[in-house]
């Protein structure tokens, strides 16, 4: 119950919905989850192992049925193959994919390969059939940090790579696993994937700014400010903006829902915020400790994509001199053909 | 003779595959593969210096901090920067419980199932696993009903039918040899480690926001700040609370890792003979004192010999691309050094699918890194060996004892079984000196000294024009060390020489194997159908194979001098 209480406070629903939320999961027998691993870093794998509510102990032996998982499985080498083939043959349509890292486009995907096969052809393979694919980290969601200028393997993340694929985008870097057991466990209790905003990420983890939610946000209304780090107002707490902090255009739910157990988030210990759930953020939020050009004042009146198309104007004109302006060109579009729910 | 293919090597962090001959029950040749690129280095040129840690710490997720401590090194080096007395013991506190978290989960979740066979646990006598745990250490959990309400939990698992990651494994091949009494405590161990990891490292999160990928590094310090009358800084309470992890993170291994890594080792005693590899050992040495002296030392071991340690001299590295996917603008033949290095991506492997590949030409997006021209082995092993052989005192007593109870002499350290257990040497050594730099910072707090930064430096505008430096660290997995020169404020060219480049690396120019290669030959394989002898070797190196993947592109620019020795 402990659990089913934290998994409503991440879906931000209602205490009362805990009772529904153990229901749900006491009817559904262990679903068929697959993890596929690209152009990653194993860093959403980490992010699972420290999850708190449910633990991956949890997770593996009485939630889920974790299939495959090259990070933690048993088999190796074409058992493993075999493993991941069963699944996807015997739960056509009925079971969980998770997708990790970027898919890598050119050359004919030469850049990832696993078991001789392509990363995009077994994306093409099992995310294709799969109930929805949870795309987790900021590589699988927009492409990530292969994806940054000049992206020299083509990656994308895997709703541009398999279009007709049902992707919830848990951007990240890395992801949240309270936010990727919340979207297994809203599945799991309301019989539908979440509803999405504009870049396919659920409202109820990306619906506000950090900065709306941030707990420095008083000293940035009053005024106060860190200028220099250790300084008095850095030890006290104040506002980091004026030392990079990308939280006033970044839509994600850390100051809330913090990290490891809600032990801290990166604000919370001093350093701004990088805007890591936003997409292509490397190139558009960078540099790191360069402050944000216009923050718009008070109350939660900007919209995610209204702050996406601003930023990406600024990138574009630090990065002319690459001549490198088609990742941004692409990632202006809005991706509204994967809004549901 | 039959060639055999294990892809993906599974239990690992990245994407490895490994190529055998087998003759007679025996490997007679491998290749080690990677199969996966991204071309970071690359991305990161022209970028602002002061953010390559955060950058660079996404090579690999599961070396959260290690490639954030060399970056930074590699900036503070080139820029002359000194950090302060607490920013030192802070990184040594975040590094210390790095390593003993990482070296934990590694032989628990990655390669423990190697040795452990978890189906046959189900047939254990709770009572007797209680009373070998108890013969081991006074650890609480040691009880039969503890024991017998972990084999029901596995029972009720097993009974659903659904294995999960458990499924499709070497379950009951001969090569297994523990009793079901061991297997039952190690599966116990093994979901307790689970629950202990997430835990001990929340110090990561006090310190530096999250875990994995920390978020409170900066070139010239650290971004936490340090305040005992703050609640938004480093406090009583929570250095308190990481006190508490520090200990119990010290326990785990005293009394559970330590006495599971003997008890299982006992019986595996002939793999003390097997995978000796290269013979070759580097390392960097770590965990810097505020005057700079390290507390493990550096040094290079040739041949097996340990009465002799060198010192390490970063000129000697270079890199190979022979049988590297990429290009070199003057040909393969002469290594670079990483200041130097100009590759670019040139696949050439065969069109996937595939079925093997072509293992004489260039088979791997791994470089061959080599020292003074010869491959090295880096890890818990080279740490270990060189600190023994350099008569470090807790290094040589934790060794000595190691060797005592399993009945074996320093020779028996040069092989798969070796290499786990100085794993297990390393682990101990560092979860027993962490609690001290955290004493050690209290009492500087006490004495009123709250700074984390020097902030001098922190604008470009203070910089040279130009600059160039190398960070080194010992990560988990061993030698890491980044290389970067900076021009206009900008990065013109970085290069990473990780640990699994130098372990994971395909052959040179003279052919020479790398360490996993190395390794194989003369591995036993009962069942070529079901290699579990090539996991146990090659899980012992702890592969990492996102980081070992690289790329740098300098080609046009001039070199610039080398400003740091």
């Amino acid at each position: 119950m402990k659990f089913c209480s934290a998994m409503t406070a991440a879906m931000a629903l209602p205490v009362t919905f805990a009772p529904k939320v153990a229901q749900a999961l006491d009817e559904v027998k262990r679903p068929p989850l697959v993890w596929l691993e690209f152009q990653d870093c194993a860093g959403d794998t980490e992010a699972l192992l420290r999850s708190a509510n449910p633990t991956v102990g949890e997770i593996v032996l009485d939630i889920l049925s974790v299939d495959y998982h090259e990070t933690i499985m048993a088999a190796a080498g074409h058992q493993a193959e075999a493993a991941l083939e069963k699944t996807i043959a015997d739960y056509r349509g009925k079971y969980l994919c998770v997708v990790e890292g970027s898919i890598p486009m050119r050359d004919g995907g030469v850049y990832g390969c696993v078991g001789g096969k392509s990363h995009l052809e077994r994306a093409r393979q099992v995310c294709g059939g799969a109930l929805a694919t949870i795309a987790v980290g900021t590589c699988a969601s927009f492409g990530g940090i292969p994806a940054a200028v000049p992206n020299p393997t083509g990656a994308v993340g895997v709703k541009e790579a398999v279009p007709g694929a049902t992707v919830i985008n848990l951007p990240g870097c890395p992801v949240n696993a309270d936010n990727l057991t919340a979207t297994v466990v809203h599945y799991l209790v309301f019989g539908k994937i979440p509803a999405l905003d504009g870049h396919g990420r659920p409202l109820f983890a990306y619906g506000k700014r950090i900065h709306d939610n941030c707990e420095r946000r008083p000293h940035f209304d009053a005024g106060q400010y860190v200028e220099q780090w250790g300084d008095d107002g850095h030890r006290k707490g104040f506002c980091l903006y004026r030392m990079g902090c990308k939280g006033p255009a970044t839509f994600h739910n850390c100051p809330t829902q913090r990290y490891n157990d809600k032990t801290s988030w990166p604000v919370g210990s001093g350093h701004g915020c990088a805007g890591c759930s936003e997409p292509a953020f490397w190139d558009t939020m960078g540099p790191l400790y360069k402050r944000l050009p216009h923050v718009p004042g008070f109350g939660i009146e900007q919209t995610a994509d209204k702050i996406g198309i601003g930023l990406a104007a600024g990138a574009a004109t630090a990065f002319a001199v690459h001549g490198a302006l088609n990742a941004i060109r692409r990632d202006k579009e809005p991706s509204d053909e994967n809004r549901e729910g | 003779m039959a060639k055999i293919v294990v892809d993906p090597i599974t239990r690992i962090e990245g994407h490895l595959r490994i190529e055998a001959e087998i003759d007679n029950g025996r490997i007679t040749d491998a290749w080690s593969s990677s199969t996966m690129f991204r071309g970071i280095e690359k991305i990161l040129q022209g970028r602002d210096p002061r953010d390559a840690w955060f950058w660079t710490q996404r090579f690999c997720g599961v070396c959260t901090t290690v490639h954030s401590i060399a970056s930074i090194r590699a900036v503070e080096d080139a820029l002359r920067i000194k950090i302060p007395p607490n920013a030192q013991l802070i990184r040594n506190i975040i590094i210390g419980i790095q390593n003993v978290q990482d070296h934990v989960i590694h032989f628990y979740h990655l390669h423990a199932l190697d040795w452990v066979d978890v189906t046959s646990a189900l047939k254990a006598d709770p009572a007797g696993t209680s009373a070998l745990a108890a013969s081991l250490s006074d650890w609480p959990n040691n009880s039969p009903t503890y024991f017998k309400s972990v084999q029901d939990r596995l029972k009720a698992f097993v009974a659903s039918g659904r294995l999960g990651p458990f499924a499709n494994a070497y379950w009951g091949h001969p090569a297994y040899k523990l009793p079901p009494e061991a297997n039952l405590m190690a599966t116990a161990h093994y979901l307790e480690a689970l629950e202990w990891q997430k835990d001990v490292i929340r110090i990561h999160a006090i310190l530096g926001s999250k875990n994995p990928h920390p978020q409170t590094f900066l070139v010239g310090g650290m971004s936490i700040p340090i305040d005992p009358d703050s609640q938004n800084a480093l406090n009583a309470d929570k250095l308190m609370e990481i006190k508490r992890l520090l200990k119990k993170a010290q326990d785990f291994v005293e009394k559970v890792y330590i006495p599971d890594l003997l008890a299982v080792a006992s019986f595996y005693k002939e793999w003390a003979a097997i995978g000796g590899g290269v013979g070759n050992f580097l390392c960097y040495g770590e965990f810097p004192d505020a005057a700079g002296n390290q507390w493990l030392p550096q040094g290079a071991i040739l041949g097996k010999d340990i009465s002799q340690v060198l010192p390490v001299d970063q000129k000697k590295v270079a890199e190979y691309v022979d049988h590297s996917w990429f290009e070199y603008k003057n040909g393969p033949e002469k290594g670079l050094h990483p200041w130097d290095g100009e590759s670019e991506a040139r696949y050439s492997g065969p069109k996937p699918p595939y079925e093997y590949l072509d293992t004489d030409k260039k088979y791997s997006w791994v470089k061959a890194p080599r020292y003074d021209e010869k491959a090295m082995e880096v890890g818990p092993l080279a740490r270990v060996l060189v600190a023994y052989a350099s008569g470090h005192k807790e290094a040589k007593a934790a060794v000595d004892m190691v060797l005592n109870k399993l009945g074996v002499g320093p020779e028996a350290l040069f092989s798969t079984l070796g290499r786990t257990g100085a794993r297990g040497i390393d682990c101990l050594l560092v979860a027993r000196q962490t609690p001290k730099w955290l004493d050690e910072l209290i009492a500087n707090i006490a004495k009123g000294d709250y700074r984390i930064h020097a902030n001098e430096k922190w604008d470009p505008g203070e910089w040279p024009a130009e600059a160039s430096g190398y960070g080194w660290h010992e990560a988990p997995r061993g030698a890491l060390g980044h290389w970067i020169k900076i021009r206009d404020q900008k990065i013109l060219n970085y290069q990473a020489v990780v640990p699994s480049t130098w372990n994971a690396s395909p052959r040179d120019a003279r052919g020479q194997r790398g360490p996993y290669e190395a390794a194989l030959i003369g591995t036993p394989v009962a069942d070529p159908a079901k290699p579990l002898e090539i996991l146990r070797t090659v899980h012992s190196f702890d592969p990492c194979l996102a980081c070992a993947v690289h790329v740098v592109d300098t080609a046009g620019n001039e070199v610039i001098r080398v400003k740091v020795s």
